[in-house]
């Protein structure tokens, strides 16, 4: 019923996966459509002036879905109330471009702390601000001897900005509100009117940690939206660094959630490990995070000629190392001890928010981009997708461990198998709209955007894998101490930076 | 399997880098703006609080990597500390943006004399790509007094190390006339 009142709607000529323009009365037919229907899941929703926009995957039939719906008077009908994972795009979308969700269940700001000089910086006319920034509210909790602890934006380690309003009752979490948006750099209005290739740069720094994914993503979109296809040299180069970057950030967060347990020892043998892998990086594309190697139309530079050798032996380094790493992972009590039953992430519920990467496939979520919708190189690499039920600390963790050596095979092959040819195609200065999705460490990076006649970038979206999961974090240390929510937070790793844009 | 491996970690050899050397003019230009911001000597090391002030978190992977066993800042005397009170150097990332200014400014505030703040990465600098952004005020330097810069995007950790310890090296030196 909801999937048929979007393909109702007119459609706009979007690539690979189109987007129907529907009324006002369908789109608040809606929210009553989605609550009756629950596999349809939503993956995003912005905006632009005039214009709502939501992406959905139909979870039964694996096929991707773009609707949008007029604004008038500034509102639209939010869908919040039956998608829960819309609320914070609608509190963004009123930030950006002051739009409001109608009925939505949260009204407050969340990227806008009032620190800006105008307000609605997306929106056709924003508007001028000199009022004094307001103190934020926070939701309340009631109970005898509750107390509240703030953490942030500035925390004890080397870490994001970010503000956690903890309420507690001894020793345990009540509930737990996040307050993000500290790092909004205004990464949409700076892309506004460039073209793909000066945009990139902005789609690379969304999130250093998934440089290689976010690019890819908003590099696929762009040459779909222009109508070329990289060469496969190209397509190979970048899945190679996707799945370096993948193990990197891996080997990263394995060793910083045991550390974040007190177990320095693993955090000191994955850092070893991942500087072996960065190394490599920098010998093969001369950037240990691959930043800016991945632009709309290809790759650039090559990859060096001793880049191959460097990171086989690193990767086998790290082979031969990790089943003594897991050994003592398993086997450790007091590491098991925090690790085992911390932290749990109900499958309804990363169900409910459509959940992805380690975060949904930890509690029952098997969602994977590599294979669905699946895009080159990966047709014909058939990767493998672990998924665990328990959805605790200790399953996201070996859901990473998985992946890891997963990674390392496919690294292997793509190095392997590595196709000769031209490093990349040029775009044409045309109009046309794109849409991708790639797998990011997180989980998907979602990238859409419009160009105009002049293949200048007329609206354009970039939907970290964390908008997904932050929310979740929330719920998954209900419960647990105060004492695990570094454990439980290092365990998710959303990314900060990507969700605040 | 966990002692076995200890054992032969403390025997073997270590996996620590050779510290880079530090260019001479670096410490020179250091020591004469130091020079007039602090007269007494810290010994031989510092203590470090990190800020976000709103950075992709690029330098945060790099700033991380420093202490790992391979740079092992800790030998040099370096360390992160938990509060701006019980830091000698802010190590600030980011291009300063307008939601960060509040914590910048209180977390300098809390950093007692003498302090320094080195400002990481190119949006540090002058706000990198992001410059001119209406949400972020351009830079480090936009908000607080910066006493080192170290540019890339990011800085490797070797160059991050080597600014640092320049610093060290700096604040150290005699006082000139």
């Amino acid at each position: 019923m909801s999937a048929a009142l979007i393909r109702g709607g007119a459609p706009q000529g979007a690539r690979p996966v189109e987007r129907y323009l529907i009324n006002e009365a369908a789109w608040a037919a809606l929210p009553e459509a989605l609550a009756a229907r629950h596999d349809l899941a939503l993956l995003a929703l912005w905006a632009e002036p005039g214009l709502v926009h939501a992406a959905f995957l139909e979870e039964t039939e694996g096929q991707f879905l773009l609707a949008t719906g007029p604004v008038r008077n500034g509102r639209f009908a939010a869908l919040s109330p039956a998608r829960p994972g819309a609320a914070r795009f609608e509190r963004m979308i009123h930030d950006l471009w002051g739009i409001v969700a109608e009925n939505g269940v949260d009204l407050r700001p969340w990227l806008d702390h009032g620190r800006w000089p105008i307000t609605g910086p997306l929106a056709t006319r924003p508007a001028s601000n000199a009022a004094p920034a307001p103190q934020p509210e926070f939701l309340a909790a009631e109970g005898e001897g509750i107390h509240q602890i703030p953490v942030g934006p500035i925390h004890a380690g080397v870490i994001e900005p970010g503000h956690f309003r903890f309420h507690v009752q001894g020793e345990a979490v009540v509930r737990l509100e996040q307050r993000l948006g500290y790092k909004h750099k205004g990464t949409l209005a700076l892309m506004q009117g460039k073209s793909p290739r000066a945009a990139a740069r902005y789609a690379a720094r969304l999130s250093g940690d998934s440089t290689v994914a976010h690019a890819w993503a908003f590099a696929m979109a762009a040459e779909q939206a222009s109508g070329v296809t990289p060469p496969p040299r190209a397509i190979h180069l970048r899945a190679l660094m996707a799945e370096l970057e993948r193990i990197h950030n891996h080997l990263n967060d394995w060793g910083f959630v045991c550390n974040d347990a007190a177990f320095a020892w693993l955090h000191a043998r994955c850092g070893a490990l991942r500087e072996a892998v960065l190394r490599a990086c920098a010998r093969a594309f001369g950037h240990r995070l691959m930043m800016d190697r991945i632009t709309p139309g290809g790759v650039a530079p090559d990859i060096a000629r001793e880049g191959a050798e460097a990171i086989l032996r690193a990767l086998e380094a790290a082979e031969r190392e990790i089943p003594a790493l897991i050994e003592i992972y398993d086997t450790h009590a007091s590491l098991q001890d925090r690790v085992v039953g911390t932290g749990i992430l109900a499958g309804a519920l990363a169900a409910r928010f459509a959940a992805g990467g380690h975060v949904g496939r930890a509690s029952g979520r098997g969602f994977d981009a590599r294979r669905l919708p699946g895009y080159a190189p990966y047709d014909d690499l058939d990767v493998a997708v672990p998924v665990l039920p328990q959805g605790d600390v200790d399953a996201r963790v070996r859901i990473r461990i998985a992946e890891l050596r997963e990674s390392i095979r496919l690294v292997r092959r793509l190095l392997h198998t590595l196709p000769p040819g031209e490093l990349s195609v040029p775009l044409p200065h045309r109009a046309g709209e794109g849409f991708a999705l790639i797998e990011g460490f997180r989980g998907e990076c979602l990238a859409w955007m419009r160009l105009d006649d002049g293949g200048l970038i007329q609206a354009v979206f970039l939907r970290d894998p964390s908008w997904l999961q932050w929310p979740l974090l929330e719920a998954a240390i209900e419960g647990n101490i105060v004492a695990d929510f570094p454990l439980c937070n290092k365990s998710f790793n959303c990314s900060y930076s990507g969700v605040d844009l | 399997m966990l002692l076995p491996r200890l054992a032969r970690a403390l025997l073997g050899k270590p996996l620590t880098d050779p510290a880079p050397p530090v260019p001479a003019e670096t410490i020179e230009a250091l020591a004469q703006r130091l020079e007039a911001t602090a007269r007494a000597r810290l010994g031989r090391s510092l203590a470090i609080r990190e800020v976000d002030s709103g950075s992709c978190n690029g330098c945060e992977l790099e700033i991380n990597a420093l202490a790992n066993v391979v740079y092992d800042l800790e030998r040099f005397g370096l360390r992160f500390v938990a509060s701006p009170r019980h830091a000698d150097v802010l190590l600030v990332t980011g291009p300063a943006c307008r939601n960060m200014r509040e914590a910048m400014e209180r977390a300098f505030a809390c950093t007692p004399d003498p302090r320094w703040v080195v400002a990481v990465g190119d949006c540090a600098v002058d706000g990198g790509v992001f410059k001119g952004s209406y949400a972020v005020e351009g830079g480090v330097g936009a908000v607080l007094p910066v006493d080192l810069v170290i540019p890339g995007c990011p800085p490797t950790p070797a160059q991050i190390l080597e600014g640092l310890l320049a610093l060290l090296e700096a604040q150290g030196a005699p006082a000139r006339k």
